[in-house]
């Protein structure tokens, strides 16, 4: 399959340049050298070609033959996905631990999908039907929780000229036999398919379903639906590793696909370890059985952590293809980013904002274009939904990569340096956060929770803006000048923000609250808010409102009441209506 | 297997082509690798090494250690060893003086080899970490308690210049241990950049304790060239992982200052027109110090660990500056210094708000420190957070216009500042004592001030 195509001329770093004798084409994948690194051709210029590599330059000479492939970069696509953890070209790196050791080496290859393993293959056509593009052919159970579903590949229109029976297959085995206007396709468990360029799908449908995330600030305040994109920007230590693991661990997609793009190696260990061991709350199965990680930690080569973001949106695609909700954790494009900003700049091209390649925005754009909810070829519904991190140098938001990001997602998690050091977590910020899906996922939330949730959502959040006006008044002339109608809105403020806003990732009750529980605590803490403002217009005052027991019974509320027990919270409410009335009376 | 064939191998040449600061050009060359080592030797017979950074064909850019001065252009002999900077490393290293490119300097002969290692390092497999487990009391109450440090953390420690960073570093290497396993602990310094008297302040605490013969030392002062620092984190980095995952020992690696270390990778940037991202730092500074930081931590099945603590200064105290701010973005939490309390006489001056572990969270509390350890902590941070926010509104309207509430938490600021991050330079608070101290200060609050802290634990702790 590979053939010498030329020679290297010149290596600076990740960067190779190579004179081409034979055909050469734009992003082609090749291998260089007697190592044979992996790498990807980014440019043609005459007989001179430039030669992005993913792994380590050291050593490489020039002279040194370049081989060429004559395909553009690709990843395999087939049963075996679920469960792994690959690095950003789909290496997978368990393999190569135990082929290559606890470092990974120069030059290491290895299968994405194990060639030996037999999956139970199940037809779903016979000899003679139908094929459309796309179309599932037979099935495979992959995990418990996942059927994976063998998809014809999407150029090949006709019919079944042969078909196995259920049985077990290696993913290399032909499966099935198509005759497209006699010509003849076998199709096996698995395919290929070049990473920057996105799957094909029948139309792009309206968002209407909200992903929920059990995180109260963002199903509440700032949802996002099965299809949306969202970006999480922060600061370090503002914990948007933490908000990515917490999503990636409850929400209700049918996949995870967590791209660790430029992190750290520790974080990828803590997620590879803990993962297996949790199990989702609604399968009740291991969360690992819907997860497959792309781990391209920041030590790793600059060149793969470009192409990681690409091979696991990818992925993505395949299984949205075969109908199910996926959600793609990107953490972070940051990283991304300024890989292509080292590239860019090794090839000399002339840089925009903050050195930063100028096709930066028409990059960002395709890769969140990639999200959304389709009908596939074969009319299965499926989404993909995209978090992505940012990580602003300085925690500054006017930077290119928040700026230019913010033009192509329509909700903002921005995470807030303060909130952060009070350990207020997580630290989204409510007021510079915002969602645009609020009309989207609203239908949803009226149909099946509360047919006022969005007046709820609206009263909190207008609560929120006027606390944010009075504290700059509390912070010139201190909180004692202002009428206790004002102060009772800080007091609500105040205790929204300790039991609903602020919500552990690692207390075993607050970790994933349902929706149901979300909107209950929501209602108690304005119906607090209601029956306190009546109170104080008739005279009773906030002092005596601040001792009652129900105060505290509502600060504890979120730990003490389990997601299984939500009766807790309607007595809370019940008595909350009784007591605050008889209070009242002087 | 028959044997490679290497015509070119320790291949030299006179005369180079172009020299400009640490880096010249030499042409007609052949088969030359990329960053590789090579040698150089002047009119004088002195020998420098170097590395390549570019190389084409006849072509290769090479980046000299020693500096360029005095080079001629016809005159030097220039030797391609066609191997990568390679570092001799054997367990005969402890004790044992360096300069920053790993040639001894201590006057002491020559050390036999065990192993011959290529500086740079390779990634470590995703798949192979083990997750840092274990809590490292380093006996200063608001690095135990709020801040911990975990065996195989990268833990820096951000600082202004003329605060206390290196004593505090220096107490740490001193005081860090791990309850009941304290077997094969030695630490790895690395000076770059910073003055000779610093250097010898950690040679003379190191010594003091005792523990000199435990540790290995890589000096590149501020005397030295300063690309020579290039090299010495990677020559550090390289005898730690060394002694960790071959000889199984806990190695804490220090190094001073990051700083110096960016600013010499910056200078070589410029010198080659690289197009700069953040005030002139070159576009991979952020991977070049992943390569550094990202070799902490915990192999699968290997006994040894690496644990990173890196000090850096920040220009004008900023945290955005760019090599904190990437730093923070690698490291697991930061330490941060602050010159408001170092004012106030507190020792150590470690800021409670934005320092920050991010391993504390899983290696706390049941079964690993004391069960009400991560809650402690939590309210801690909490009303020190309020106090902050009571201090700014004090400074407004005056103490005696705040609420009584408002002054119990000026109160415990002050008793938090004084007590519980005060302490001496030799003091070495078990974490008991630190829990302790810290139950004692939020007795100073109303009891349904604390959220954070459950029912059980305020009857167990509060007031007593």
């Amino acid at each position: 399959m590979f053939k010498v195509i030329g020679h290297v001329s010149r290596v600076a770093g990740p960067l190779v340049e190579a004179q081409s004798a034979d055909h050469a084409h734009m992003l082609e994948m090749v291998k260089v050298g007697d190592d044979q690194l992996v790498g990807e051709i980014v440019r043609l210029r005459g007989a001179r070609i430039t030669i992005q590599v993913y792994e380590d330059t050291t050593s490489l000479k020039p002279g040194v033959p370049v081989y060429g492939s004559g395909m553009p970069l690709a990843v395999e696509l087939g049963p075996g996905l679920i469960g792994s953890i690959y690095d950003g070209i789909q290496r997978p790196l368990e393999v190569i631990r135990s082929s290559s050791g606890h470092y990974i080496q120069k030059g290491v290859h290895a299968q994405a999908l194990d060639r030996s393993k037999k999956w139970h293959f199940k037809p779903r056509m016979k000899a003679g039907d139908v094929v459309e593009p796309g179309a599932v052919i037979g099935i495979v159970p992959e995990t418990s929780l996942i059927e994976h579903r063998v998809l014809a590949p999407v150029d090949v229109r006709g019919r079944v000229v042969s078909i196995v029976d259920e049985s077990e297959r290696t993913v290399e085995e032909v499966v099935a036999v198509i005759s497209d206007k006699g010509k003849e396709t076998p199709v096996s468990l698995y395919q290929r398919w070049p990473v920057r360029q996105g799957r094909p799908y029948g139309t792009k449908e309206r968002l209407s379903e909200p992903l929920i995330t059990g995180q109260r600030v963002i199903d509440t305040l700032f949802p996002v639906p099965k299809g949306g994109a969202v970006a999480v920007p922060g600061g370090f230590g503002t914990g948007k590793t933490i908000v990515q693991h917490q999503l990636a661990k409850w929400c209700d997609a049918d996949i995870i696909v967590f791209i660790g793009c430029g992190e750290r190696g520790n974080e990828m260990t803590d997620v590879l370890l803990s993962f297996p061991k949790l199990v989702d709350p609604r399968s009740k199965k291991s969360l690992m059985e819907r997860t497959i990680l792309i781990a391209n930690t920041s030590n790793m080569p600059v060149a793969a952590r470009e192409a990681s973001i690409y091979t696991g949106i990818t992925l993505a695609e395949y299984y949205r293809d075969m109908g199910y909700h996926v959600a793609v954790m990107a953490d972070s494009t940051s990283r991304w980013a300024e890989a292509l900003r080292e590239l860019s700049g090794r090839m000399e091209e002339l840089p925009a904002d903050e050195g930063f390649p100028a096709y930066l925005p028409t990059r960002l754009a395709e890769f969140y274009e990639r999200a959304g909810m389709v009908r596939s070829l074969s009319g299965k519904r499926g989404s993909i939904t995209i978090v992505g991190s940012i990580s602003p140098p300085g925690g500054d938001f006017s930077e290119p990569v928040t700026q230019h990001t913010k033009r192509y997602v329509r909700c903002f998690w921005a995470l807030d340096r303060d909130l952060a050091n009070a350990r207020h977590y997580p630290s989204i910020s409510w007021i510079d956060s915002y969602s645009g899906y609020i009309d989207e996922v609203e239908p949803w939330w009226r149909k099946n929770l509360d047919p006022d949730w969005l007046a709820l959502r609206n009263q909190i959040m207008d609560l929120l803006q006027k606390e944010e006006r009075l504290q700059q008044v509390v912070k010139l002339v201190g909180p004692d000048v202002l009428p206790d109608s004002q102060k009772i809105i800080l007091e609500t403020c105040v205790i929204f923000k300790a039991t609903f806003l602020q919500q552990s990732a690692f207390d075993e009750v607050d970790m994933f609250t349902a929706p149901q529980k979300q909107v209950r605590m929501l209602k108690i803490i304005l119906k607090f808010y209601e029956k306190s403002v009546a109170a104080i217009k008739s005279g009773v005052t906030l002092e005596k409102i601040r001792k009652s027991t129900l105060r505290s019974d509502i600060l504890r509320m979120k730990l003490a009441v389990r997601n299984e027990d939500m009766d807790k919270l309607d007595l809370l409410a019940a008595s909350l209506e009784a007591f605050v009335l008889e209070e009242a009376v002087p | 297997m028959t044997e490679k064939v290497l015509p070119f191998q320790n291949r030299e040449y006179i005369g180079i082509h172009e020299v400009m600061g640490p880096l010249f050009v030499i042409e007609q060359v052949h088969d030359v690798g990329y960053n590789e080592l090579v040698e150089i030797v002047d009119e004088r017979g002195q020998t420098k090494l170097g590395i390549t950074l570019e190389v084409a064909r006849n072509m290769a850019v090479v980046q000299i250690f020693g500096g360029t001065g005095g080079l001629s252009l016809a005159a030097p002999r220039v030797k391609f060893t066609g191997r990568s900077f390679e570092l001799p490393v054997a367990a005969a290293m402890l004790g044992r003086v360096f300069n920053g490119l790993g040639q001894p300097i201590d006057g002491m002969p020559k050390f036999i080899p065990e192993k011959i290692a290529d500086v740079n390092g390779l990634p470590i497999n995703p798949t192979a970490r083990d997750y840092p487990n274990r809590f490292i009391q380093t006996g200063i109450s608001s690095i135990d308690a709020m801040n911990t440090l975990v065996r195989g953390q990268k833990l820096p420690i951000f600082s202004g210049n003329g605060l206390p960073h290196d004593i505090l570093a220096a107490q740490i290497a001193r005081q860090a241990r791990i309850i009941g396993d304290d077997d094969g602990f030695a630490v790895v310094f690395a000076a770059m950049g910073v003055k000779h008297d610093v250097a010898q302040f950690f040679i003379d605490s190191f010594e003091e304790s005792g523990v000199l013969g435990k540790v290995v030392t890589f000096l590149s002062l501020a005397d030295a060239p300063s690309i020579e620092r290039i090299m010495t984190p990677r020559a550090a980095l390289t005898c730690a992982e060394f002694l960790a995952f071959e000889k199984g020992m806990h190695i804490l690696v220090i190094l001073t200052d990051m700083g110096n270390y960016c600013e010499a990778l910056r200078e070589i940037a410029t010198l080659r027109g690289e197009i700069p991202a953040r005030k002139g730092y070159p576009g991979y500074l952020y991977s070049d110090l992943a390569s550094l930081y990202e070799r902490a931590g915990l192999i699968k099945g290997l006994k040894g660990s690496i644990t990173q603590m890196p000090i850096l200064t920040m220009p004008n105290d900023d945290i955005t500056h760019p090599v904190p701010d990437l730093t923070g973005y690698i490291t697991e939490g930061q330490i941060v210094l602050e010159r408001e309390l170092s004012q106030k006489g507190i020792y150590p001056p470690i800021s409670g708000l934005p320092s920050l572990s991010r391993l504390m969270k899983d290696n706390i509390g049941h079964g690993l420190t004391r069960d009400d350890h991560p809650h402690l902590a939590s309210q801690l941070f909490a009303c020190y957070a309020r106090v902050k926010d009571v201090r700014a509104l004090a400074l407004v309207i005056g103490e005696e216009e705040l609420p009584a509430l408002d002054r119990k938490y000026l109160e415990f600021g002050e008793a938090f500042e004084r007590q519980f991050l005060s302490q001496g330079r030799y003091e070495d608070r078990s974490l008991d004592q630190s829990l302790d101290l810290g139950w004692k200060l939020l007795s100073l609050l109303p009891q349904d001030e604390l959220h954070r802290i459950t029912g059980e634990e305020i009857s167990k702790f509060y007031g007593k």
